[in-house]
C-alpha cells in the first residue's frame, strides 16, 4: 500500500483532529464559562451581549463565598466525607476483590450478580427508610451519617473493578509467595496489592468523585448548616430574594480543584505498566 | 540438600479427574531427576505436590527422609522456578532475589551479601537496581533462578522454566541450568515436555504418560533400552521408526511389510526371549542413525524404500521414506496434528551428508540389526531377557 506522506497545513487539518477539536471545545467551554464568570463583577455576569473574557478581573465572587456563604465550613465537611468514605471503600473493596478474585468460594457468581444489582440501584429508592434508620440511630446531621451510606453505595462498583483486576493477577504470584514464606495477609500486602495499584486507583477516583458530587442524601440526611457538603451548601447559596451567581460560581471552581488534583495525581501515576515484566516478555 | 520420594502418590481432582496414578519415585541427594510427558500427563501435577502447592490424596511424600504430605511449601524448604518466571513486577532485582531472606528476617548486611553472591553466579550484578519489566528474557529467567537459589533450599522444582525462551537462547540456559546445579549441588525435579531438555540436562528422566510412570533411567538407557514403545516413540528426535513386523519360523528372520531381513544369532542372544515369538507379530524400532545409507558390497541385513523427502542439515541428511510396512504411532507419544501428519509406511534415516539421494529415488538402508529394538505387539513391552 502506497503511504500518503502528508505535508504542511494537511498534516494538521483533517478529519481527526478537527473532531478532536471540536469534542474538546464541547467540554471545555462550559468548564471555561465556569472560570471566566468566576471572576466577573455581578454586573458583567448577566451581561448582554456576553463578556468572552472577564474585564475587570473581580475576586469579590470568592472572598463572598468563604466569608459570607460558610463555604470553607462545607469545603471541609465534603473533605472529611469524602476521604473517609473512599478509604472505607478501598480497604474493604480490596479484600473483597482478593476474595471473590482468587479464593475459592461457594456462591461466588450469586454473590457478584447481587454486588451488580445494588451498584445500579437507584439511591432515591432507598432515601426514605435510610432516613427513619439514620433518624432512629440519631445519625441525622452526622458525618457518619453520610460516610456509611457512602461507602455501601459505592463498594459493590469497586469491588467489581478490584476483583477484575485480581483476576488478572496470575496465580503463580501468589503461589511463589507463599513458597518464599509469606503468608496470606502478607502476599495481599506486599504481592498482590502492588500489582493491583492501577485498579486500586481506578475504584479511588470513581467512589472519590461520587462521593464529592453526591447531592441527594447530602441533601436529605445533613441540612444543618455545619454539616452541608460542597453540592447541597452551594445550592444552598441562593435566597427567595436573591442568586448570587459570583459566589455560586467561585466556590464551583474550587469544588473542582480536588478532582482535578486527583486526576493529575492518577495521570502521574499511569501505572498501567507496572504489571509488564512479571511474566513472559 | 535431602532426598525425595514419593511413596505410591496418587491425585485425584475434585472433578474425579486422576491426574497422578500410584506414583513411585526416588531422588537422590543432589541429583537431577527430569519429568518428561506429553501435556496433561501429571508431570506438572506431580511437581506441585511436592511443591505443597497441591494436596496429595493418596500415598507418601518424604523430603529429606521426613514425611512431607501435610508440610506447608514453606516447611518443605524448596525453592520453585515456574515456567513464566512469577517475579514481582514492582520489586528490584536484588529485591525479588532477597525477597524469602527478607521474610525470614535475616539481617540486611548477610541478605545483601548473600543476594551479591547469587547475582555473581548468574552474571546479574550489573541489574541489580532494575525492575524486571526491563529485563530481556533471558535476565528474568536468570532472576527467578536467583531467588530460588540464594535460599540455599534443600529441593530444586522447576516447572518447564526455558520454554518461554527463543530456541537460541534455550540451548545456552538449558547448559547454563545444568552448570549451576552442578555446581550448587542441590537435588533437582525439572518438569518439561522437550525430550531435548530430558536428555542433554537430567542425570535421570522419568517418563510419564497418562498419570503412569513409564520409566526412570539414565538418558541413554532410556535411549537405547526403552521399556516400552511409548518411551521409544517419545524419546529421541527424529522419533524411532517402529514398525509392525512378523517373527520368523525358528526367529530366524523378520519380515516388515514385503520385505524380509535375517535376524543373526548376536541379537538373539542379546534377546533370547525374540525365540519365543517365532510366527509371531512384534513392532521393531528402528533409530534413525541406525539406517544407514548402504555401499553396494555390505553384507547384512538390507532395507529398500521409496524416498519422500530430503532434509540436508549440511551435518546430514535426514531421508524421510516410505516402506510397505505398517507404521506405528505410539498413542499419546505425539500430539494429534503429528500423528496425522505421519504417512502410512514413513519412515526416517539420518545419512551422510555427502550420499546422493533425491526424491523419488528407491534407496536400500543398511540396518544395525544389533541396535534394533523390540516391543510385544498386544502389550507393547520391551522384549529382551
Amino acid at each position: 500500500m502506497r503511504r500518503r506522506n502528508r505535508t504542511g497545513w494537511r498534516r494538521v487539518i483533517n478529519g481527526i483532529n478537527i473532531s478532536t477539536f471540536l469534542v474538546v471545545l464541547f467540554i471545555g467551554l462550559p468548564l471555561y464559562w465556569l472560570i471566566a464568570s468566576s471572576f466577573k463583577t455581578p454586573v458583567n455576569i448577566g451581561a448582554s451581549p456576553p463578556q468572552y473574557f472577564p474585564d475587570p478581573v473581580s475576586g469579590a465572587g470568592y472572598s463572598q463565598a468563604f466569608n459570607q456563604y460558610n463555604f470553607g465550613q462545607y469545603f471541609i465537611n465534603s473533605l472529611i466525607v469524602t476521604l473517609v468514605a473512599t478509604a472505607l471503600v478501598l480497604i474493604f473493596g480490596t479484600m473483597a476483590g482478593y476474595a471473590l478474585g482468587r479464593l475459592p468460594m461457594r456462591g461466588k457468581f450469586t454473590l457478584m450478580v447481587s454486588l451488580l444489582i445494588i451498584s445500579v440501584f437507584p439511591a432515591i429508592a432507598v432515601i426514605a427508610p435510610l432516613y427513619t434508620l439514620l433518624k432512629d440511630l440519631g445519625w441525622l446531621n452526622s458525618y457518619q451519617g453520610l460516610i456509611i451510606p457512602y461507602t455501601a453505595f459505592n463498594l459493590p462498583f469497586a469491588i467489581w473493578i478490584l476483583r477484575n483486576y485480581m483476576l488478572g493477577i496470575p496465580k503463580e504470584m501468589e503461589e511463589t509467595g507463599r513458597i518464599d514464606g509469606a503468608g496470606p495477609l502478607r502476599t495481599i500486602w506486599s504481592i498482590i496489592l502492588p500489582m493491583a495499584l492501577p485498579g486500586v486507583f481506578t475504584a479511588g477516583i470513581f467512589c472519590f468523585t461520587a462521593c464529592w458530587t453526591e447531592f441527594l442524601m447530602a441533601l436529605t440526611f445533613n441540612s444543618a448548616n455545619n454539616f452541608k457538603t460542597i453540592p447541597v451548601g452551594i445550592a444552598t447559596f441562593g435566597t427567595a430574594l436573591e442568586v448570587p451567581y459570583g459566589p455560586i460560581f467561585a466556590a464551583s471552581v474550587v469544588a473542582v480543584v480536588p478532582i482535578g488534583i486527583l486526576v493529575f495525581i492518577f495521570r502521574k501515576f499511569v501505572i498501567s505498566g507496572l504489571t509488564s515484566g512479571a511474566v513472559k516478555g | 540438600m535431602a532426598t525425595v520420594s514419593m511413596d505410591k502418590v496418587n491425585k485425584v481432582y475434585e472433578n474425579g479427574f486422576h491426574a497422578v496414578k500410584d506414583m513411585s519415585l526416588d531422588i537422590a541427594d543432589g541429583e537431577f531427576m527430569v519429568l518428561v510427558g506429553p501435556s496433561g500427563c501429571g508431570k506438572t501435577t506431580a511437581l506441585r505436590m511436592v511443591a505443597g502447592l497441591e494436596d496429595i490424596t493418596s500415598g507418601i511424600l518424604r523430603i529429606g527422609g521426613k514425611e512431607a504430605n501435610d508440610e506447608t511449601p514453606k516447611e518443605r524448604d524448596i525453592a520453585m522456578v515456574f515456567q513464566n518466571y512469577a517475579l514481582y513486577p514492582h520489586m528490584t532485582v536484588a529485591q525479588n532475589i532477597g525477597f524469602a531472606l527478607k521474610l525470614r528476617k535475616l539481617p540486611k548486611d548477610q541478605l545483601d551479601a548473600k543476594v551479591k553472591e547469587a547475582a555473581d553466579i548468574l552474571g546479574l550484578t550489573d541489574w541489580l537496581d532494575r525492575k524486571p519489566g526491563q529485563l530481556s528474557g533471558g535476565q528474568r529467567q536468570r532472576v527467578a533462578m536467583g531467588r530460588a537459589i540464594v535460599r540455599e533450599p534443600s529441593v530444586f522444582l522447576m516447572d518447564e522454566p526455558l520454554s518461554n525462551l527463543d530456541a537460541k537462547l534455550r540451548v545456552q540456559m538449558r547448559a547454563e541450568v545444568a552448570r549451576i546445579q552442578r555446581r550448587i549441588g542441590v537435588s533437582t525435579i525439572y518438569v518439561t515436555h522437550d525430550q531435548v531438555e530430558a536428555m542433554t540436562m537430567g542425570d535421570r528422566v522419568t517418563v510419564m504418560r497418562d498419570g503412569t510412570l513409564q520409566q526412570v533411567a539414565p538418558p541413554q538407557t532410556l535411549y537405547d533400552n526403552p521399556d516400552n514403545i511409548f518411551v521409544a516413540a517419545f524419546i529421541g528426535s527424529p522419533a524411532q521408526n517402529l514398525y509392525d513386523a512378523v517373527v520368523g519360523e525358528g526367529a530366524r528372520s523378520l519380515k516388515l511389510g514385503s520385505q524380509e531381513i535375517g535376524l543373526p544369532e548376536a541379537v538373539l542372544l542379546k534377546r533370547p526371549a525374540l525365540r519365543s515369538y517365532a510366527g509371531k507379530d512384534v513392532v521393531v524400532g528402528m533409530r534413525p542413525e541406525h539406517l544407514r545409507a548402504e555401499t553396494d558390497n555390505a553384507a547384512g541385513p538390507k532395507l529398500t524404500g521409496d524416498v519422500e523427502l530430503v532434509e540436508a542439515l549440511g551435518s546430514e541428511l535426514v531421508v524421510h521414506f516410505t516402506i510397505d510396512a505398517h507404521r506405528v504411532i505410539a498413542e499419546g507419544a505425539f500430539d494429534k496434528d503429528e500423528a496425522a501428519a505421519v504417512k502410512s509406511g514413513e519412515g526416517v534415516a539420518r545419512v551422510d551428508a555427502r550420499t546422493h539421494v533425491k526424491p523419488g529415488d528407491r534407496m536400500t538402508f543398511a540396518v544395525n540389526i544389533e541396535d534394533m529394538q523390540f516391543f510385544d505387539s498386544q502389550t507393547g513391552l520391551a522384549i529382551r531377557g
